[in-house]
């Protein structure tokens, strides 16, 4: 569960170029978007391809976003329950 | 419209093999053969440019955001301070980058630098400018499209002030001067006085 969540703070600080974050930055509960971590609408489509290319999840609706991108702890719920790799 | 204001460079920036220069002074001096993206990193961190989105940036970016943060850096400039940017290479690095994730899954943060134009919106947001913008590709640095256009917006009104010049990115092989024109300097904005810089460092 735990190793789920250490993954994903990992995979978004590379991929989303948070050059100046590490994962003791990310509360599990911190929201990704806004006042939390700030990422932006680009950072949003770059986590679709991130849960296609890491899970196999393909989001065909990218509004489906909005209720799994809100927290690692959301994020890591709904890769458990969808993943396909 | 007052056509007889002369403009001056006040400030200008030169970015390259592994050193820039502020003004023709050395302010950053690092080992040309290191890693053209270890560059970007040390001198982020060296000039203290605070700036968190700049890690996100294509490299054409990145270039434009540490040069302009540079050179607008203590200055008096307005939101009304245009951009007028020319190269030869458009936004090749990361185009080919794109055409190469193509063979995958696509990266939207890739793709939405594949135009050379966007450093001028990258650095209109970290400088909230509100102005005047148009980036040419040439064949190689024009000083007299760069004075002509400028002059242009100057004395039409329709800038205070401008920042002009060459950035330029080829297989991370980098070339940029950039220029803060305005009312204000001792240099004067003219096509010899933009030559002498740019050869600056270029021989």
């Amino acid at each position: 569960m735990s190793d789920l969540r250490t993954e994903l703070k990992q995979s978004i600080i590379v991929q989303l170029n948070l050059e100046e974050l590490t994962i003791e930055d990310i509360d599990n509960n911190d929201s990704l978007f806004g006042d939390g971590l700030g990422l932006d609408s680009i950072d949003a489509l770059e986590l679709i391809v991130l849960l296609e290319k890491d899970y196999g999840i393909k989001l065909t609706d990218p509004n489906q976003g909005k209720e799994i991108f809100i927290s690692i702890n959301k994020m890591a719920e709904y890769i458990e329950s969808h993943r396909t790799k | 419209m007052d056509i007889a204001r002369k403009h001056f460079i006040t400030n200008s920036i030169r970015i390259k093999n592994g050193k820039i220069f502020l003004n023709k002074e050395t302010i950053l001096s690092l080992d040309p053969k290191i890693d053209f993206s270890q560059f970007l990193k040390d001198a982020y961190k060296q000039l203290a440019l605070k700036y968190p989105k700049y890690h996100k940036m294509d490299s054409l970016c990145k270039l434009g955001v540490l040069g302009s943060t540079i050179l607008l850096r203590d200055q008096d400039f307005t939101e009304n301070t245009a951009l007028v940017f020319s190269n030869a290479s458009s936004s090749h690095d990361i185009d080919i980058k794109h055409k190469q994730s193509m063979e995958s899954i696509v990266s939207p943060a890739v793709f939405v630098y594949t135009l050379p134009n966007i450093v001028l919106g990258e650095i209109s947001i970290k400088h909230k400018l509100q102005s005047e913008n148009v980036f040419f590709i040439e064949d190689q640095f024009n000083a007299d499209l760069l004075v002509d256009y400028s002059e242009t917006l100057l004395k039409s009104g329709k800038a205070s002030s401008v920042v002009c010049g060459w950035i330029e990115l080829k297989n991370d092989q980098y070339d940029v001067l950039l220029c803060l024109v305005s009312n204000n300097g001792e240099i004067p904005f003219t096509r010899e006085k933009l030559e002498e810089l740019y050869r600056f460092d270029n021989e």
